[in-house]
């Protein structure tokens, strides 16, 4: 039955066929072209659509929380169109253009920043079989790709050649790679739990059971220490401090006017929607359905809903969990934030890690 | 096939970023203004240079994470494959685990973990 749902919703079938007949019309060289050029375009869609969705959202649950409507004029009667009229809006803004600034650095940091997120964002295993950038190290290059994107925050705040800015990236900086260790000993957990580095891979075993169930008190542990340093590394929710408003008017991005602060905003929720995509893959089974073993009318039942919905939905859901924390808890000193990491989630994490082992050792997972 | 997405994707990034730059370049307004090009500090004019020495607290933490981070590295090859060797694994790399829990224990006791 596993193999029956492996093969039912795998997309490899659709890509191969799309391939062969672009080859039997056209030279191989131009085939290749006009699907690395539909890939880009796909990537650049969702990239759009994507923030465009959490950014809406974003305001409906923040308004939710603090018993507003959130937008409601714009678009008929739910607001729908008034994410595409600020797109519109600040496309259309002057781009300042500061005297006094390190030039080529500051033009450089918006490219980071979005090379990081858009890195990360094509490792996302969407579906059997669509994933763009497949490699057998997917996780680590995860990691690796996402540290790219402290580089853009810091040369932002030092190349605007303002206090504001400096003090904001400082403090980003310090934050973002404290809460990087956490977020590699969690992901360790996980590559332990499944034997592979391989996204799609570690989707595969989670057939017979996600990894949350599978690994049990240290899964669940490892869960919630990733899903605070994520909300940390998204520079989001009680973290915020880079942008604290009433301090630093806007942190690194205050001499960023126009579509150039716009990437920033971009990036932002895009790295939410990454840190939650990378959550829902590492603990909730990426796109693989509900399985309980020993309920095989239930499992088929389940196995007719595709991938793609259930990859999507285990996202949506972390992405409002992020969103609850954030609208929830006020924001925390730079302090208290370098205290909480390095006093408190880094030695349970490396408890976590050690349970982990023993129980990955002593065969104590199901 | 992984190097050819690899470049596709960062061509990708790179175009949207100056392709919503040049549109913004055109159609945005453009208006000149002496006070325009300094940096904004709520309005009073800057005092002295922003690129200045700054507090050492920073930089301690990013020395700490440079030696917890190559540690994790280490650890990765070592967790994939800790399902097949078994008990072996957990023993070799207690001792390591050993050390980098003392080192981040020797780390707070020396104090390098308060904020002052």
């Amino acid at each position: 039955m596993k193999q029956a749902f492996l093969n039912y919703y795998d997309i490899t079938p659709v890509t191969t066929w799309i391939h062969e007949t672009l080859c039997s019309v056209m030279p191989e060289g131009l085939a290749i072209f006009l699907e690395s050029l539909a890939v880009g375009v796909i990537v650049l869609l969702m990239y759009a659509i994507l923030a465009i969705i959490l950014i809406y959202m974003e305001r409906k649950v923040c308004a939710a929380f603090q018993c507003r409507i959130g937008p409601n004029r714009v678009g008929g009667k739910g607001g729908l169109l008034q994410v595409p009229a600020d797109v519109i809006k600040i496309l259309t803004k002057e781009i300042i253009h500061l005297k006094r600034a390190d030039q080529l650095l500051y033009a450089l940091a918006p490219f980071l920043v979005i090379l990081a997120s858009i890195l990360t964002f094509s490792c996302l295993p969407w579906n059997n079989g669509a994933e763009i950038l497949h490699m057998n190290i997917g996780i680590l290059f995860v990691l690796a790709a996402s540290s790219i994107g402290i580089l853009g925050i810091l040369l932002a705040g030092w190349s605007s050649n303002s206090k504001y800015t400096m003090i904001g990236a400082v403090r980003s900086g310090a934050m973002l790679i404290s809460y990087e260790l956490s977020i590699g000993i969690t992901v360790l957990t996980m590559v332990m739990l499944s034997g592979t580095m391989d996204i799609q891979q570690i989707v595969y075993n989670q057939a017979d059971g996600w990894n949350i169930f599978k690994g049990h008190i240290p899964a669940i542990l490892a869960f919630v220490i990733y899903l605070i340093a994520g909300n940390a590394e998204a520079n989001r929710g009680p973290f915020d401090l880079a942008e604290a408003e009433q301090e630093l008017t806007a942190g690194y991005h205050t001499e960023y006017s126009g579509i150039h602060f716009g990437f920033f905003y971009l990036a932002e929720y895009l790295n939410l929607f990454i840190t939650s995509g990378i959550a829902a893959t590492l603990f909730l089974g990426g796109w693989m359905p509900l399985h309980i073993p020993g309920l095989d009318g239930f499992n088929a039942v389940m196995d007719y809903i595709p991938g793609i919905v259930w990859f999507l939905g285990k996202t949506f859901f972390v992405v409002f969990l992020l969103m609850w924390i954030k609208w929830t808890f006020p924001r925390l000193r730079i302090d208290q934030v370098l205290t909480l990491e390095w006093k408190y989630l880094m030695p349970l994490s490396l408890i976590v890690l050690v349970i982990m082992t023993a129980c990955v050792v002593f065969g104590l997972v199901f | 096939m992984f190097l050819r997405f690899l470049i596709v994707v960062i061509l990708t990034a790179v175009i949207l970023v100056i392709a919503a730059m040049i549109i913004a370049e055109f159609i945005g307004p453009r208006s000149f203004n002496k006070q325009k090009g300094e940096p904004y500090e709520c309005g009073i004019p800057t005092r002295g240079k922003s690129w200045v020495q700054f507090k050492a607290g920073y930089y301690l933490f990013a020395i700490l994470f440079l030696m917890f981070d190559i540690e994790t590295v280490f650890l990765f090859p070592w967790a994939a494959v800790v399902k097949d060797i078994g008990i072996y694994a957990f023993t070799s790399v207690s001792f390591f685990l050993v050390v980098l829990i003392l080192g981040l224990a020797y780390a707070w006791k020396k104090g390098a973990l308060e904020w002052k």
